[in-house]
């Protein structure tokens, strides 16, 4: 365990990954139409580099974040947070979209990378990791074992979750979680670039479901899993 | 809410000509007589299986009087799939109806009932001066991160003209649009290229230059617009300014193509000081530069001055006063609208640089008069002016009125307001001679068709 993070956690990071990266609006939908802007496989490749530098920058920082916010604040107090800030952003997103201005076609990889951290940060999609670290299955041995015996004592301000992960440990999880997503959104954007003149993006049309919604509600279960681990 | 996105909006243009076929169209319709009644958005069936095909099929009235509608566009189109600002869950459906003169502007929802707009929001010209420092307001677009507007002038009836933002959901005006205008200062049109970061403004005069009519002193001296401004779309600075040169007066309507990853477009311009022709111009990416050229040019015709208007008697030249163009969809074919001869003209420009002439039609006209088969004999006012497509580029929508003040000056006999429709197959054009709408008091102005058609959306993706 302190060696490592478990299976089961690395499994539901990359499966994160996975989901943030099917979602149109987190890149691989920008990189498909910068490749085809430019006629390039390769520029489809291209951006999907500091696409995933971005959202990994925005994930890093929010897990920082509640890392150190451990150190302060009580668990109890720190999950409560977590999850009523996810219910909050889950709603605000129910009822309102908004999108970033500025924002463009010509676009360096300073841009890209700006555009999929504010992207990242505004859709709370390192929020939505945080109760995946908080669960109890990262506490160090000692703390597991006692874990199952007293449930509702857990609120002590021993460091566990979060504080309890050395840095490397979360590293390793921004990590996987960004592989989930490159792999995912660099797939489907090939798949579309390949196909292209083929399918064009009319498939796009029809089974676009509006992924906002969908996300918001992804931010709501995660604010519910917060609460339950 | 929706659970998938519109399905009016089209990735790409390749996919938006495969439209289904539209069934209602909206027309501006200005009261010309002063009798303070207002103007209307006229809604018409263009449905062919309809029973009231061709006819009015609904109609909402503005608040006010003396509006002087003139151009229209969606909230929301296509490029709300555009990749870096993706809000699938918005939803055509207000139509944002300003007045050239009032300076007022009506947004209409049609969600309810498409056949009876309702209004549901009127920002008036006062707060649009005060947020935008802008007035008469003209040219709308749908842009991926907000709808944007440009404006012919300041509210005192001079320069500088421009470009403002109204917020996507609220639809409160966020204030001038340019950080760095250069020496832009006259404004009509604009148009982008969204795959290149680029948009582009065209001239016409201050609203003082054109409020009463053409003004002929400064009309011959040169001083209407007759350049075209690029800027950068995200840094909203001014980056060139290309002269047509002074000769060539009032650069209007611009259609860029539709393929985003194709970097021209076509400008159309009233009239050349020299021999009164009007001409087409293609504006094109050369290397890191933008460069235009004229590509077509529409002559004027030898005319008994005894049938001209004051203002082209001493000519003895009927000039063809092109004022629109359209761009098919496919970026195919371009339609040209000679408002003084009374020509609508179709050209293949599959190569952009070397424009054909294909098609041509004649209806009214200063001289000419030519009536429609559905009327044959009656002597028609009025010219093509504004022409729409279809997404799919088979049928043309043209009405005869052009502002108020200017069918005054060019047809002193008065105008008759009409709109007609043109099938496009591989012979060319051909009238619909069930289609011929008469407006009444009312005069016909720009057409939009449901759904979305040739000059309202923007695609982000080839």
């Amino acid at each position: 365990m302190s060696d490592g993070l478990p299976w089961g956690v690395l499994g539901v990071l990359l499966l994160l990954g996975a989901y943030h990266g099917v979602n149109p609006g987190m890149g691989w939908l920008f990189a498909l139409s910068l490749g085809l802007q430019q006629r390039s496989r390769k520029a489809v490749l291209w951006a999907l580099v500091p696409i995933a530098l971005g959202h990994a920058i925005a994930i890093a920082l929010t897990l920082a974040v509640v890392a150190l916010a451990q150190l302060e604040i009580q668990f109890t107090t720190l999950k409560f947070l977590v999850a009523a800030i996810l219910f909050a952003l889950g709603l605000y997103r129910v009822f309102r979209s908004r999108h970033p201005r500025g924002a463009g076609m010509r676009v360096g990889f300073r841009d890209l990378t700006v555009w999929s951290f504010l992207m990242a940060s505004a859709h709370g999609a390192g929020l939505m990791l945080a109760p995946v670290l908080l669960a109890p299955v990262l506490l160090t041995p000692r703390m597991q074992g006692m874990h199952h015996g007293m449930h509702h004592s857990m609120n002590s301000t021993a460091p566990f979750g979060l504080a309890g992960i050395a840095p490397s440990l979360l590293a390793l999880a921004v990590l996987v979680h960004t592989l989930g997503l490159i792999l995912v959104a660099g797939a489907v954007a090939i798949l579309f670039y390949q196909f292209y003149e083929k399918w064009g993006l009319g498939l796009l049309r029809h089974t676009w479901f509006n992924f906002d919604l969908l996300w918001a509600f992804a931010l709501i279960i995660a604010g519910a899993a917060a609460l339950v681990v | 809410m929706l659970l998938k996105a519109d399905p009016t909006f089209y990735p790409s243009p390749k996919l938006a000509a495969q439209a289904p076929h539209e069934k209602l169209a909206y027309v501006v319709a200005l009261n010309p007589r002063g009798d303070g009644k207002p103007d209307a958005l006229l809604v018409v069936d263009v449905d062919p299986a309809s029973s009231s095909y061709g006819q009015i099929a609904g109609r909402t009235e503005m608040p006010n009087a003396g509006d002087e509608l003139h151009h229209f566009g969606w909230n929301a189109c296509s490029s709300a799939l555009c990749p870096y600002a993706a809000h699938p869950h918005l939803q055509r459906r207000y139509l944002i109806v300003p007045g050239l003169r009032s300076s007022r502007i009506h947004i209409l929802d049609i969600k309810d009932n498409p056949r009876q707009p309702k209004i549901v929001k009127v920002i008036e010209p006062e707060e649009l001066a005060r947020r935008t420092g802008y007035s008469r307001p003209h040219t709308i677009h749908c842009g991926p991160d907000g709808v944007y507007v440009s404006a012919l002038g300041a509210p005192d009836g001079e320069g500088p003209g421009g470009i403002f933002a109204l917020d996507h959901y609220t639809f409160e005006p966020l204030g001038r649009w340019e950080v760095d205008r250069g020496k832009q200062y006259l404004s009509y049109d604009f148009a982008w290229h969204l795959g290149y970061d680029t948009a582009v403004t065209s001239e016409w005069g201050t609203p003082r230059m054109v409020e009463s009519g053409v003004i002929p002193e400064e009309l011959l001296a040169g001083k209407y617009g007759h350049n075209l401004h690029f800027f950068d779309l995200r840094k909203r600075r001014l980056v060139q300014t290309i002269d047509l040169g002074a000769e060539y007066q009032m650069v209007l309507e611009l259609r860029p193509a539709h393929d985003p990853t194709k970097a021209w477009g076509f400008a159309g311009v009233v009239i050349s000081l020299k021999d009164l022709s009007s001409s087409i111009w293609l504006w094109f990416k050369d290397g890191d530069k933008w460069a235009a050229k004229k590509v077509i040019d529409i002559p004027a015709e030898p005319a008994d001055p005894e049938l001209l208007p004051p203002i082209l008697k001493g000519f003895s030249a009927v000039a063809p006063l092109l004022t629109d163009i359209n761009l098919s969809v496919d970026d195919q074919r371009l339609y040209a609208s000679c408002w003084g001869t009374g020509e609508s003209r179709q050209y293949d420009v599959s190569d952009p640089h070397n424009p054909k002439l294909i098609g041509s039609i004649h209806l009214g006209g200063i001289v000419r008069k030519t009536s429609h088969p559905a009327r044959p004999g009656k002597a028609l006012s009025g010219g093509p002016q504004m022409v729409e497509l279809s997404r799919d580029g088979k049928r043309v929508y043209i009405t005869n009125s052009l502002y108020g003040p200017w069918d005054k000056q060019f047809y002193p006999e008065g105008l008759d307001s009409w709109m007609v429709k043109v099938d496009v197959n591989g012979a060319g054009m051909a009238l619909d001679p069930k289609f011929f709408l008469e407006f009444g008091d009312l005069r016909g102005h720009q057409v939009r068709l449901e759904g979305g058609d040739a000059s309202s959306d923007s695609y982000c993706y080839p």
